[in-house]
């Protein structure tokens, strides 16, 4: 079995680095903050990354499973629109537990696909993404088959042994109505050792508070701010598909544009016994525009 | 018994290849952006026409969301990210243009701006007839 045998010191320096670029990156001159993103953090809408531009992101998730130590898991995400219907994503994830480690645990790279060329009243995106984790990811960017508050309170030393190969499969339905957006995410994740197809839901519907720009360059106005709900959980397994033995949540979540980039904030309640009782969570998106020109003569006029 | 020669074959060949051929110039004449918008969308007109404060609205929107590909005067970038200034947007209906909007041009890289308020597409159109002139 393969092992992740980085030190503690060199995985928090590490930790510290990514941290730092994503600083780096977004203090760049040239970043921007593209009107009306959604804040979700678990859900899906149809919206891609616009054609050339590199979206940076990091997200993270804090909770404390029953009878075990806090933890904070940072996700950090390169977004990058390869097209106007393809967008392709690498996550780098780790984690960090009180009083055991802070860990690397692992990558993810998806794309997600747009195939009509229209939009319609309901949107289909389909998602295709490849991880190579450690059983110690805590980021929980999703929650399929039995996920529950258990495998968050086993120890690191344990856990980063277990290493995990998954391909999951995401239909996305959105949909854009009046100033809202509908958003229902369907998954299906399959470990590649062997384990049977594990199955989840993302549902989130947001909107900004005020739909009419007020024409002036503020920071505070109700347009900056987009406030709605996810649901997310688990479905069980092909062998039972089922919405007990696994964990969901509902989470109001707010989101706040800024001048040089996209604050989110959301806390999500677990609904059952399965589920921890909090999990906070933060989000920050800065977007570099139009990279390619950066590699072209003339300033990108070819 | 029909038999066919060498010379129908190419004959016939070559008449699919020109009647092809004139279907798709037939079609590539029809297919300005405003052709495929229903008659019930291009009829549609800005509820924010008697609002002059909708084009430095839509001036501040063009700026976040529109200058990064079609830059800030409007120009486009002489290559794939066309110029606004044009005949074609002149000759655009309110609503040709809020549908364009919504929809994009997904397949040439144009996204769709459904994602912003209906509301605030409306002043972009504003601000787009403003710099018509």
């Amino acid at each position: 079995m393969a092992r992740y045998t980085y030190s503690f010191g060199s995985i928090s320096s590490r930790f510290f680095l990514a941290f730092f670029l994503l600083a780096l990156f977004s203090a760049l001159p040239g970043t921007t903050a593209n009107g009306q993103e959604k804040p979700y953090f678990i859900t899906y809408s149809h919206d891609l990354e616009e054609p050339g531009n590199l979206e940076i992101e990091s997200k993270t998730a804090i909770g404390r499973p029953t009878d075990s130590h806090r933890y904070g898991a940072l996700a950090s995400e390169l977004e990058y629109g390869v097209t106007g219907w393809w967008t392709s994503e690498i996550y780098l994830d780790a984690q960090t537990t009180g009083q055991e480690s802070t860990l690397f645990t692992g990558f993810r790279l998806e794309n997600r696909f747009r195939p009509l060329m229209r939009e319609h009243w309901i949107n289909p995106v389909l998602y295709v993404e490849f991880e190579n984790i450690t059983g110690a990811d805590k980021n929980m960017l999703e929650v399929v088959g039995h996920d529950g508050e258990g495998d968050l309170a086993e120890p690191n030393d344990d856990t980063r042994q277990e290493h995990e190969h998954e391909a999951e499969l995401k239909l996305i339905l959105s949909s854009n109505l009046k100033a809202w957006n509908i958003s229902e995410n369907f998954i299906a994740e399959k470990n590649l050792g062997h384990e049977p197809w594990e199955f989840g839901y993302a549902l989130g519907a947001a909107r900004p508070l005020r739909t009419l720009s007020s024409g002036k360059p503020c920071t505070f106005c109700l347009e900056k701010f987009t406030a709605g709900a996810e649901m997310y959980g688990g479905l069980g397994d092909v062998a039972s598909l089922t919405l007990g033995d696994t964990s969901h949540y509902v989470a109001p979540i707010v989101g706040w544009q800024l001048p040089v980039g996209r604050l989110s904030f959301s806390t999500g309640f677990g609904l059952n016994s399965n589920s921890l009782d909090r999990v906070y969570r933060f989000g920050w998106a800065t977007e570099l525009p139009q990279v390619g020109t950066w590699f072209r003569r003339n300033g990108g006029t070819r | 018994m029909i038999t066919i020669t060498r010379s129908d074959l190419r004959r016939t060949l070559g008449l699919v290849c020109i009647l092809l051929s004139a279907g798709l110039l037939l079609g590539a004449a029809s297919s300005s952006p405003w052709a495929k918008i229903s008659a019930k969308d291009h009829a549609r007109t800005s509820p924010l026409t008697s609002r002059p404060d909708s084009i430095p609205a839509g001036a501040l929107l063009y700026k976040d969301n529109c200058a990064q590909c079609h830059k800030a005067d409007a120009a486009g970038d002489g290559h794939k990210k066309p110029g606004l200034r044009t005949d074609r947007i002149k000759s655009a209906s309110d609503g040709d243009l809020e549908w364009f909007l919504r929809q994009g041009d997904i397949a040439h890289g144009m996204p769709s701006w459904s994602r912003l308020p209906e509301a605030q597409r409306w002043q972009l159109i504003a601000y787009l007839r403003s710099i018509q002139q």
